[in-house]
């Protein structure tokens, strides 16, 4: 579809809709139901340096209007991913992106380093704010210092698209992608999850066995949206939103607010063809409102 | 698997928890290939906690009527909004989901074991292996006669066994204490229901090496495989309960170790 077209860092991506980590696998387990190549672009789960089992069970919980997650990047590792993944995924007609995560600066480096000159994969997400791993994860997030230091170290690296996924669980969410762009980010994204956690009444015991976990879904839109908005104004890399979007209004919203373009996440869970009508929505939008090219409404959101 | 709206063609209440509904493609399609120990996820609509769809066994294939049969309890919210569903409304849903029951080559002694709300995919078990021509025991428990539901469909499949915790119907006791299992050599078992149930299950079938497959229900959020939310540890690590299962040969589980 003419006009739907969009760029983030070296990706010329056909729509401005990609799907979140950790919510869409590799994309093959939605093949049955869609057609990937309508997307913009798929971000895979999670991939760490050596394999990882994840957290115990019980991982989730369902809250309103959204879950709660600790599935703590269960993974296969990141040469297993390259070794027996790649060669299933490269074929699919869209963007493939992985996204990185780690324990230590050197885990992320090593790990990113490894996907360097896959063909098929022309960006990376640094994924310095998963809240479900004990080490690492959200710890590099959460301080603009290290946030910097561990984009650093990728960006020496890693000559691809960089992509940084933020966390919500700061204090100033804007003052942490200002650092990442200066240490040569070409995007941020975000909100990854927010910490919370939920209590069964009756046996007084929490309803994750790691306590706390990350929570998504609708529920967490409105906030997502302002971090989306305060984060546009600050840096002028392209900004990738994401946060319980589940239609193309919610689509629409962030693109308004600042987002160049957007990612579903939990969403895709209930209904895992959401991704294909949100883009059939903005289109019709586009149509409606007379609008050439959906980069006009980035930003575009009108106060007075 | 396909996204598919269905027709709810009835809605019967069987007790105050449980109803079974019967569901047609709402466009005339035939059903796809479902085999037994298969489920399906329902789309929830209206209820302003739910935000996940329900995982739900499928309990009947009816080829000829091209209808679905599902035993819903109704224990929260969503679960109960589905039992809310009316003759002529529609549902949303992802299927079939998951691996099966295996069916086995031979005809053998099968028992199948079920408890509560669990019982629901040993119907559609029992009616495979009849169709086969292989007969089998099902051994269905529950707190009162109240809870053992569908009894004169179990009937048609195979002998029906039953225990109650009140004694109200067959045996009083759980289902491991009926003396069913001290009479027969089983060579194969099937069950599903409350997990203490099915860790009981399990250490009897161990116990006479027997070999038993066993159908989780595990908490899941998508139900093929994206999430990683429902895993179940295993000898080979943590598995989607939701791809790799619902159903498991006992032996794969960590329950016993």
């Amino acid at each position: 579809m003419a006009g739907l077209e969009v760029t983030i860092g070296g990706m010329r991506l056909r729509n401005p809709v990609m799907t979140a980590s950790g919510t869409f696998g590799y994309g093959t387990e939605y093949t049955d139901f869609m057609d990937l190549g309508r997307i913009g672009g798929i971000f895979v789960k999670g991939t760490t340096l050596e394999p990882r089992q994840g957290n115990d069970y019980p991982r989730m919980a369902e809250t309103p209007a959204g879950m709660l997650n600790a599935v703590g990047l269960q993974n296969k590792g990141v040469d297993h991913f390259v070794e027996h993944i790649y060669p299933v995924i490269k074929e699919y007609d869209t963007h493939m992106i992985v996204n990185v995560s780690g324990s230590t600066l050197e885990d992320y480096v090593a790990c990113s380093e490894r996907l360097t000159g896959l063909e098929k994969i022309p960006a990376i997400e640094l994924n310095i704010s998963c809240p479900n791993v004990k080490e690492g994860g959200m710890a590099f997030g959460t301080s603009c210092t290290s946030a910097a230091q561990v984009t650093r170290a990728v960006r020496r690296v890693y000559p691809g698209t960089l992509i940084v996924k933020l966390s919500p669980n700061v204090t100033d969410i804007a003052e942490i992608a200002r650092a990442v762009e200066a240490e040569g980010a070409d995007s941020v994204s975000l909100v990854n999850t927010f910490l919370g956690m939920a209590i069964d009444v009756e046996s007084r015991k929490p309803k994750l066995s790691t306590v706390t976990g990350g929570l998504s879904g609708p529920c967490i839109k409105p906030i997502a949206l302002r971090m989306v908005w305060q984060v546009y104004h600050a840096v002028s890399i392209p900004v990738i939103g994401m946060g319980g979007i589940c239609n193309w209004q919610d689509a629409i919203e962030f693109l308004l607010a600042g987002a160049t373009a957007i990612q579903v996440g939990t969403c895709n869970f209930v209904d895992p063809a959401a991704s294909v009508k949100i883009v059939e929505g903005i289109g019709e939008y586009l149509e409606r409102h007379n609008i050439a090219s959906v980069s006009e409404l980035v930003g575009a959101m009108k106060i007075h | 698997m396909k996204q598919l709206n269905f027709t709810v063609r009835s809605n019967e209440q069987l007790n105050a928890q449980n109803h079974l509904l019967k569901v047609v493609p709402l466009s005339n399609e035939q059903l796809p290939e479902i085999y037994p120990g298969q489920f399906v996820q329902i789309l929830v609509e209206n209820a302003p906690h739910t935000f996940l769809r329900r995982p739900i066994s499928v309990n009947n294939v009816d080829r000829e009527m091209n209808e679905l049969w599902l035993l819903v309890q109704a224990v929260g919210e969503g679960t109960r909004k589905i039992c809310d569903t009316t003759a002529g409304q529609t549902i949303n849903m992802l299927l079939p989901l998951g691996n099966s029951f295996t069916m086995p080559p031979v005809a053998g002694n099968f028992l199948l074991v079920g408890g509560g709300v669990g019982t629901a995919p040993l119907l559609y078990m029992g009616k495979k292996l009849h169709e086969k021509g292989f007969s089998c025991d099902f051994l269905l428990g529950g707190a009162s006669e109240r809870n053992i539901l569908q009894r004169s469909e179990f009937e048609r499949y195979g002998r029906l066994y039953c225990t109650t915790e009140d004694g109200t119907l067959g045996e009083r006791g759980y289902v491991t204490d009926h003396p069913l299992l001290q009479q027969e050599k089983y060579d194969f078992i099937f069950s599903c229901g409350p997990k203490p149930m099915m860790v009981a299950v399990a250490r009897y079938a161990r116990e006479r090496e027997i070999r038993c497959e066993v159908s989780l229900e595990n908490l899941m959020a998508c139900g093929f495989g994206a999430c990683l939310c429902c895993v179940e540890k295993t000898t080979r690590g943590n598995l989607c309960t939701c791809t790799e299962g619902p159903v498991f040969d006992t032996n794969e589980l960590r329950w016993l170790d």
